[in-house]
């Protein structure tokens, strides 16, 4: 029967799709464990840059999140809390489609539009205006993570609160984040990884430095973004520092992320 | 303090739409120079950074009326004046040159390269969701579909340096050109949207309900009938809408692009040869460019910023509807 | 005679110690209703299942026993339990349709949807097509309510309306034997009526096994009638002496609504 047929073709090649994306995978990662591993070294975590080491570039990175995350969580859970809890019908969902939009948009362009804002007026590119532009990527994600996990708290619990004469901002505060804390918690995690491994936004606003530095007004160190030069470079002991690099920043964002994701898992 | 805390919100969340308006307008604002210079004549002109002898002021109107016919004529007046205004500041010059800066290429390796990256993962990410969502058990299912969301979490520009070193020569052998071109950037990307995609596509196709499925299955139909005949028509709109959504993504990818695709500002005559997309002419000129240079650059970044917000919202009103 | 007989039957599902269904033994007479009840969690619809192996679309489920059909052809019964090849599945589902608790409309047209077991059953005339989508409309007393918009898609149409379109859609490819998972539970009664008077018209020609929980629908239109509970099978009989006459006191006590 020819439609059996067909059906067993079909069913092999979505199989061997699956195979493949694991491939992709597992290509990725091998790589990366065997070129990274092969120039990885204690001392990287010693040194700075400017000694062939990576010291200052993955502390740089993590303050640049860092600063994000203080910048940008509080915001985008407030906004969040107001599209699920305070808004109205219209406002709201035009904020949350928008949010999600913003979500999407391109990463090198909230890169240019912070360079613009921030570098074009204080004449030199620093560590604050990366974290703004890290900042502006994180707002949606933390809106759109801390939108979907109120809405799983039953509206039964907010009555209940209401009922018992609490304020709104009473309800939401003690009962409705409480019970939805782990999921949001878990979000801003996930949207912490994402962040942290990122290169676009900061190519021109943090820029990189050779220098451990805690100045947040200069030019500031950031691990993806000496990758990027480190891994154009001529020279082969860059290129091979890059692949430390790139090895460490890959662990980085994989262990946070599957962190996130135990914790949700093991949250069902 | 419950008033002050509702005021807070509302501004927080009102945030979203200053940000997506000061983008907007901020990028319009460092791009008008390049906009009054060049008006949309900037998206069909394949030259960037380049010295032309100025032509006399009358030939000048000319081209800039023919080629504005087809664009905005609003644009046209301005366009006009500008143009007059310069040609009369450059007569008393001794050298009659000016620098011109056309998008045309870096818009067409973006388009071309996103078009490549759809072509690629598209089949393999409806395979992929398929075996997620109707051939492999759940527990595998939930395994494979957790390594390949794995996939999305890698930072792209790992994908870069992989890409570079230990995809593209392998793509070169095959298809002959070079390592560094608009194919090689184009799968990259295809690889580096697939598992989105994927995750997507699969999650559409869990909302079609059990009973319907089994309904097809009890008249004897294959598995391949049920996804195609019950399945795809069912989660049609989330599909497109993950499609779509993927394509924004690709239109604005910076980094794994950065390393394969060349950088140079010509238009490609194959796929194997190399050009510039949009993101990656921002990421590579932005530290040494200045006055209508950088103008262009930002022109560049409005171009791209309103093209992924089109799609991103086209996708998200027609196909991906929330409904709270 | 009888169309299929189940004998000795288990069923456990995947990762269950207790099997669902212990050791039952029912005939299903040919061109007769035989109606299962029982109160919920009983084991009837696992039953019904079972007669068309729809269980087999998820993994690890256990049969023990025989479910035996008779083959029209061979003259033969044959154990469907031991069907492996995607192929007599595929048989078998044609052989035995099945109806579910909700209307299950496809995403396509009035007409695709009665056309499409005929379809992948491998007709492509056309008239032929026409011809057997009519007849199973007319059969399902559709016909009337639809034949002007056949090519309108079939989520426009009642509930009621869109149910007897899945049987009609069953019926198109001319099973022997029709499942009905509860059929009338998400349906007003007046539909529920017209289902009924459509099932006593259907048995001319097709077999039916129904699970239903009404007890009238049971008794208004069933020829036989099984009374499960806890996975075991109570009492089988002619419906009349199991309303009026049960013999076991479980049987009488659901009956009379003393539980359920």
């Amino acid at each position: 029967m020819k439609r059996l047929v067909i059906n067993k073709i079909v069913l092999a090649l979505s199989t061997l799709s699956a195979v493949l994306g694991l491939a992709f995978l597992a290509w990725i990662l091998i790589t990366l464990f065997v070129k990274g591993l092969s120039s990885f070294h204690l001392s990287l975590f010693v040194n700075d840059l400017i000694n062939n080491g990576l010291r200052n570039l993955i502390i740089g990175q993590f303050i640049l999140a860092g600063m994000a995350s203080i910048i940008g969580i509080p915001l985008g859970m407030v906004a969040g809390i107001y599209i699920r809890e305070y808004g109205r019908g219209r406002y709201a969902n035009i904020i949350r489609n928008l949010s999600d939009i913003m979500m999407s948009a391109p990463s090198i362009v909230i890169g240019a539009f912070v360079y613009a804002l921030v570098v074009v007026p204080t004449g030199h590119t620093s560590g604050f205006a990366g974290s703004i532009a890290l900042a502006i990527m994180m707002i949606p994600i933390v809106i759109s993570t801390t939108d979907s996990m109120l809405s799983l708290v039953p509206q039964e619990l907010r009555e209940a609160g209401i009922a018992l004469g609490a304020s709104k901002y009473k309800v939401i505060f003690d009962i409705v984040i409480k019970s939805a804390k782990v999921g949001i918690m878990t979000g801003i995690l996930l949207a912490f990884a994402r962040i942290v491994g990122e290169t676009a936004p900061l190519l021109f606003t943090s820029q990189t430095s050779n220098y451990f530095t805690l100045d947040l007004t200069q030019a500031f160190p950031s691990l993806s973004v000496s990758i990027y030069d480190l891994a154009s470079d001529v020279q082969t002991s860059s290129r091979d520092l890059a692949w430390a690099a790139s090895f460490i920043l890959t662990v980085m964002v994989l262990v946070i992320n599957l962190t996130g994701k135990f914790i949700t898992r093991n949250k069902k | 303090m419950e008033k002050i805390f509702q005021k807070l919100s509302f501004s927080s969340a009102t945030l979203v739409f200053i940000i997506l308006l000061g983008i907007f307008i901020t990028l319009f604002n460092a791009a008008r120079p390049a906009i009054n210079e060049f008006g949309l004549h900037f998206i069909v002109d394949p030259v960037w950074n380049k010295e032309v002898p100025l032509t006399t002021p009358t030939a000048k109107t000319s081209t800039v009326q023919a080629s504005t016919t087809d664009d905005n004529i609003a644009v046209n007046p301005d366009d006009f004046s500008e143009d007059d205004g310069m040609g009369m500041d450059e007569d008393e010059d001794s050298v009659p040159t000016k620098t011109v800066y056309g998008g045309l290429v870096p818009l067409v390796g973006t388009i071309f390269s996103t078009l490549i990256a759809l072509a690629f993962a598209m089949p393999i990410a409806m395979g992929i969701a398929i075996f997620l969502a109707e051939i492999a058990p759940k527990n595998i299912s939930s395994l494979v579909g957790g390594a390949i969301e794995l996939l999305a979490a890698i930072p792209s520009i790992i994908f870069g340096m992989w890409g570079l070193y230990y995809f593209a020569p392998i793509v070169a052998d095959l298809f002959g050109g070079f390592q560094v071109s608009l194919l090689t950037a184009g799968l990259v990307l295809g690889v580096m949207i697939l598992p989105f995609m994927a995750a997507i596509t699969r999650d559409s196709m869990n909302t079609t309900p059990d009973i319907l499925k089994e309904s097809a299955y009890a008249l004897g139909a294959t598995k391949f009938e049920v996804i195609k005949d019950i399945i795809f028509p069912f989660s049609k709109t989330g599909i497109i809408g993950s499609i779509i959504l993927s394509l924004g993504r690709a239109l604005g990818e910076t980094m794994a692009v950065a390393f394969l695709i060349g950088s140079i500002f010509e238009l490609p005559h194959k796929v194997t040869d190399p050009t510039i997309t949009i993101p990656v002419a921002l990421a590579n000129n932005f530290g040494e460019a200045s006055g209508v240079g950088m103008s262009s650059l930002f022109y560049l970044a409005l171009i791209l910023f309103v093209m992924s917000f089109g799609v991103i919202s086209f996708a998200k009103f027609y196909f991906l509807r929330k409904v709270n | 005679m009888t169309l299929m007989s189940i004998k000795k039957f288990s069923f456990t599902y995947p990762g269950a110690d207790e099997p669902s269904l212990k050791n039952i033994t029912l005939p299903i007479e040919k061109n007769k209703i035989t109606a299962l009840i029982g109160p919920s969690g009983c084991g009837k619809s696992t039953l019904l299942r079972s007669m068309n192996r729809i269980h087999d679309l998820y993994p690890g489920n256990k049969y023990d026993g025989k479910i035996e059909l008779f083959n029209e052809t061979s003259k033969k019964y044959e154990n469907i339990l031991d069907i492996k090849k995607e192929n007599e599945f595929i048989e078998l589902r044609q052989k035995v349709g099945m109806i579910f608790q909700k209307p299950t409309p496809f995403p396509m047209s009035i007409f695709d949807n009665v056309a499409y077991g005929l379809k992948i059953a491998g007709i492509k005339n056309k008239s032929e097509l026409q011809d057997r989508v009519e007849n199973a409309l007319k059969g399902s007393a559709l016909w009337k309510e639809v034949h002007d918009r056949l090519g309108k898609s079939a989520m426009g149409l009642s509930g009621g309306q869109q149910q007897r379109l899945c049987i009609a859609r069953a019926v198109a490819v001319k099973p022997e034997l029709l499942l009905f998972d509860e059929p009338t539970s998400a349906l007003d009664p007046i539909s529920t009526g017209a289902i009924e008077e459509l099932l006593v018209e259907l048995k001319k020609d097709i077999t039916i096994a129904i699970v239903t929980h009404n007890m009238q629908q049971a008794s208004r239109i069933s020829d036989y009638t099984a009374f499960m509970y806890l996975g075991d099978l109570v009492e089988y009989d002619k419906t009349e002496n199991i309303f009026l006459n049960p013999k076991e006191k479980q049987t009488e006590d659901y009956i009379t609504g003393r539980f359920g």
